[in-house]
């Protein structure tokens, strides 16, 4: 039985041999061909050498998450095929050369199709019909497998050659026949092929030329473009995986007029970011957990002081150094306490890659509005995942300043002449108006230290009092004033036996889950939190209202859990947890969902709280 | 462009009301004294005027400036108004901090905020002691030396700020003397007036805790060549022929020449103590260059580039942007 649209593809390599250039090139072509794509990208913390891979999934519906199968694994060297070969299903193939690796040191499943590539051979065919150095040809390894999984799949060879030329433009676009030579190598050797060999070969994909277009982006870049629109003019940054391509990208992109700073260290980032915006720019900084602990004096400082800021943490593997590449979400206790003493910190998460532009759309918003630092909590799943999402809607985009000083409070202050209140609790509304430096009337104080209505330093116990609590009444403010709907989503069936219970990336596979096991007869809703400090109270309801709850989150102390029953009292006992680094699967989300419904989880204590929970720890992938 | 006031204000505006707690016969009002003066003479407009402090004793001066005053982290102070300055270039924005604060806990800061050369002054107090903690040795304090709150002598060597600036690329380095006020005040003026990453070191006596190099032992005159020939410890260089200013920068020969020179000033020995400008140069700064690569920047300072309408809808456009993303 034919299988159409509805694929797994899998490309490894050694770290700078292209692999992340040919899954990109595999995806854009599935793209442009109408189809919908999620791509996951996995590597090491190395440059060169070591294994790295990186899996599209093709489908013709949009979707969010991998599978574990694999249904075509593409190789050029024998390492992929070694650590892969076992992934990939019966009706499957494997695209590999004779020459590097024996079939027989495989572990293969059987009715897996194997199709040999003399990869050196191809590439001197190239040499010869172009004309270019053999030598030179290695790094088309990848482009051969690309155009060898095409051809098998019975993508029309257009479909290569318009990627190809979409790719290279410019001063590359000499490199476009020099690929389409190797290209139309890898169709004939795969076209050559004994027609039963073809007919094994269950997965096809099919254009949908009618398809409107879409994004193909991943969250990093959706991040920057949000940013952007949003009227961000000032990002500093320290390089550290998996944020720098934000900054990266901010920094290609000059004509926005953004200044982006490259800093010492992430206490430079954070500073100067404050410093910019205490002029009125809306400034923000992008990091990584190790950079995130180094930026809290900062964020303190921020807070004390109301100043609008927005820090963006990519979060990866922890603690210290952790998994400098890998998927986690362990920083939402520390975003939510961090730093010495109290003030109020705003903490969002994305939960998919379209809601990265529009959660680094808000968060300036919401820092004007609040006078206070925002974290927003990315991963490293969405942030290197390639995914088409239709075009952002920019329909309701509306900018937020917040409380500004007005022209009579500024000639007050002026007469007055003891400088400006900028700290002063605005009666009816708590946040204070704001000058920016450059009006006249505006001078005012700042400093960590307490500090009366000007900025003023003060020990009185009266005027901490009133100060304290007038920027942690913010919290109360934040869950007034954030539409429900922005705090969190309830999506999935309308009468469900499970409600899943996540926050961030985890909301993709989840919302991907609901279908198949629907199919199984289980129906399932996700409750996403979006704002996770405060945690949205009004959520108290729907967990208490839910016939059956599981809590899924990429960590190992259900950071999430803990701060719902903080906040509720509710305590989820059913738990799916992934702390290897790597992304939770469809198929791991579905079977884990399902053992949990049929009661085949065995309950343990949970030796932190003493209660009985039924938890399942998730460990696949490489 | 910094503007100035058409009529320019009394020293006395750039004092604000709240009571200065500094310990009498401290060198921070000496050098708090010679900043509102200098902010009086280039006729600033307090509220175009941001002063950036560290944290210590000498952080108080942002409290008791009438301008925009920012108390920032123990050590950040360059990194906060740096920010400040590139965002709005139009503001007038100066740095000040002790020398346990720059030299310190803020020393990676001073080092990478001379390879900027961001156009902003900053004033350093050197008085080789952590006032605000009570007296412990900071980074200028000489080894073997016991100041009051020493249990036992220090055994750091000290730092030299004019040195460590000099290879860092500050493009103007000097040296002040608290006690001084008119050299000060005319050292701070040039300071900010230079376009550029300009330190200011002032060395300065801590009454309370640094009972070394007190206000006598800065005044006190030392031997001079001949007989019972005595000559002030203090001694202006350029005073004395000193020229440390580069006429051409893009002259090799000339600027290792002047850096050489002024390397062996400011690690000058025995018991005088010169101050004056060590060196100057002009390279260009970097929100320039930051404009070189960045075309609007020429037109807009990020804090006042346009990015909504008046009914506050984005303005920005991303078509072109979203074009290349667009399958």
């Amino acid at each position: 039985m034919k299988v159409v649209n509805d694929f797994s593809w899998m490309i490894g390599g050694p770290q700078g041999t292209g692999v992340d250039s040919s899954a990109n090139l595999f995806a854009q072509a599935c793209a442009s061909a109408g189809l919908w794509v999620f791509g996951k990208r996995e590597y090491h913390s190395n440059i060169k050498g070591k294994h790295s891979y990186f899996q599209v999934r093709v489908f013709d519906k949009p979707i969010n998450s991998h599978v574990d199968d694999v249904h075509l694994l593409a190789t050029f060297e024998d390492s992929t095929a070694r650590l892969h070969a076992h992934e990939v299903v019966k009706g499957g193939a494997l695209i590999y050369d004779p020459t590097k690796i024996m079939l027989d040191d495989l572990n293969l499943r059987s009715g897996v199709i194997t199709l040999p590539i003399d990869f050196n051979t191809v590439l001197r065919h190239v040499a010869e019909v172009t004309g270019e150095e053999y030598g030179k040809l290695a790094i088309m390894k990848n482009v051969i497998a690309v155009a060898a999984s095409m051809a098998l799949l019975r993508m029309d060879i257009s479909e290569m050659e318009e990627t190809l030329t979409r790719l290279f433009t410019g001063k590359k676009a000499k490199l476009v026949p020099t690929n389409m030579a190797a290209v139309k190598k890898a169709y004939e050797s795969v076209e050559a092929l004994p027609p039963e060999i073809h007919n094994q070969f269950l997965y096809h994909l099919t254009p949908n030329k009618k398809m409107p277009k879409r994004l193909l982006i991943n969250g990093a870049s959706a991040t920057a473009m949000g940013k952007l629109k949003a009227g961000c003019r000032y990002q500093t940054y320290y390089p550290i995986s998996p944020a720098t391509d934000e900054s990266n990208f901010l920094e290609s992109h000059p004509e926005y007029g953004i200044a982006v700073v490259q800093c010492e260290d992430e206490i430079a980032s954070i500073d100067m970011a404050l410093g910019a915006a205490t002029t009125g720019v809306r400034a923000s900084t992008a990091t990584s957990g190790p950079g995130f602990c180094l930026m809290q004096e900062g964020m303190g400082w921020g807070g004390m002081n109301e100043v609008p800021i927005v820090v963006f943490n990519y979060q990866r593997g922890g603690p210290s150094t952790g998994l400098p590449t890998r998927h986690e979400q362990g920083d939402l206790m520390f975003s939510a306490f961090g730093g010495h003493g109290e003030y109020p910190k705003l903490v969002i998460a994305p939960a998919d890659i379209d809601d990265h532009f529009h959660v680094a759309f808000e968060s300036f918003n919401y820092a004007d509005k609040f006078q206070t630092p925002v974290m927003v909590l990315n991963d490293k799943l969405l942030t290197h995942s390639l995914q088409t999402i239709p075009p952002f809607n920019e329909g309701g985009l509306v900018i937020d300043r917040g409380r500004l000083a007005t022209a009579e409070e500024l000639e007050a202050a002026i007469s007055e002449g003891k400088g400006f209140p900028r700290f002063r609790p605005d009666s009816k509304t708590v946040i204070s108006p704001r000058p920016y430096p450059g009006q006249e009337g505006s001078p005012y104080w700042m400093t960590g230290d307490e500090h009366d209505d000007y900025g003023h330093i003060t020990e009185n116990p009266e005027t901490r009092v009133k100060m304290h609590e007038k920027r942690l009444s913010k919290y109360r403010l934040m869950l007034e004033q954030i539409p429900e709907e922005k705090q969190f989503t309830l999506k999935g069936e309308v009468d469900a036996d499970v409600t899943l219970v996540c926050w961030g990336s985890t909301s993709g596979v989840l919302l991907d889950a609901i279908e198949p096991l629907k199919a199984k007869g289980i129906k399932a809703n996700i409750l996403n939190y979006r704002i996770l400090n405060p945690l949205p109270i009004a959520t108290e309801k729907i967990l208490k209202k839910a016939k059956k709850l599981i809590l899924i989150e990429s960590n190992w102390g259900t950071q999430l859990g803990h701060l719902i029953r903080m906040t509720t009292g509710v305590f989820i006992s059913n738990q799916i947890l992934k702390y290897t680094g790597r992304p939770m699967s469809l198929n791991e989300i579905i079977d884990s969902v399902e053992k949990i419904v049929k009661k085949e989880v065995k309950s343990e204590i949970d030796p932190l709280t003493g209660m009985t929970i039924e938890k399942v720890v998730l460990t696949y992938g490489l | 462009m910094v503007s100035k006031l058409h009529t320019p204000l009394t020293v006395a505006a750039y004092k604000s009301d709240v009571h200065n707690d500094w310990c009498p016969g401290c060198g921070d009002f000496g050098i708090l004294q010679a900043i509102q003066q200098a902010f009086a003479e280039l006729a600033l407009p307090p509220w175009e005027s941001m002063v950036f402090a560290g944290i210590g004793c000498s952080g108080k001066v942002f409290n008791y400036m009438a301008s925009h005053g920012v108390h920032t982290l123990h050590g950040r102070v360059l990194p906060f108004a740096v920010g400040a300055k590139l965002a709005n270039p139009n503001l007038e924005v100066i740095a000040v901090g002790g020398d346990g604060d720059g030299y310190g806990i803020g020393a990676g800061h001073f080092v990478h905020a001379g390879r900027r050369n961001v156009d902003m002054a900053y004033i350093v107090m050197t008085n080789e002691v952590y006032g605000l903690t009570k007296g412990q040795a900071s980074p200028t304090l000489g080894r073997g030396q016991q100041t009051k709150s020493l249990p036992l002598p220090n055994t750091n060597d000290a730092i030299q700020p004019l040195a460590l600036a000099l290879s860092s690329g500050y493009t103007w380095i000097g040296r002040s003397y608290a006690f001084d006020g008119k050299h000060l005040k005319e050292m701070i003026k040039k300071a900010m007036e230079h376009k550029g990453m300009a330190l200011l070191d002032v060395l300065q006596p801590c009454p309370t805790f640094n009972d070394l190099h007190t206000t006598e032992w800065f005044n006190k005159k030392v031997k001079g060549e001949g007989e019972n020939v005595t000559i002030p410890r203090i001694f202006n260089i350029n005073e004395q022929g000193y020229d440390g200013a580069v006429k051409d920068p893009t002259n090799a020969d000339e600027v290792s020449e002047k850096r050489t020179k002024a390397f062996e000033m400011s690690n000058f020995r025995g018991e005088r103590i010169p101050v004056g400008v060590f060196y100057e140069i002009k390279l260009p700064t970097y929100f320039e260059r930051m404009q070189a690569q960045v075309p609007m920047l020429k037109q807009y300072a990020p804090a006042l580039m346009p990015y909504q309408d008046e009914s506050h809808l984005p303005t920005t456009d991303l078509s072109k942007v979203y074009a290349e993303y667009l399958f």
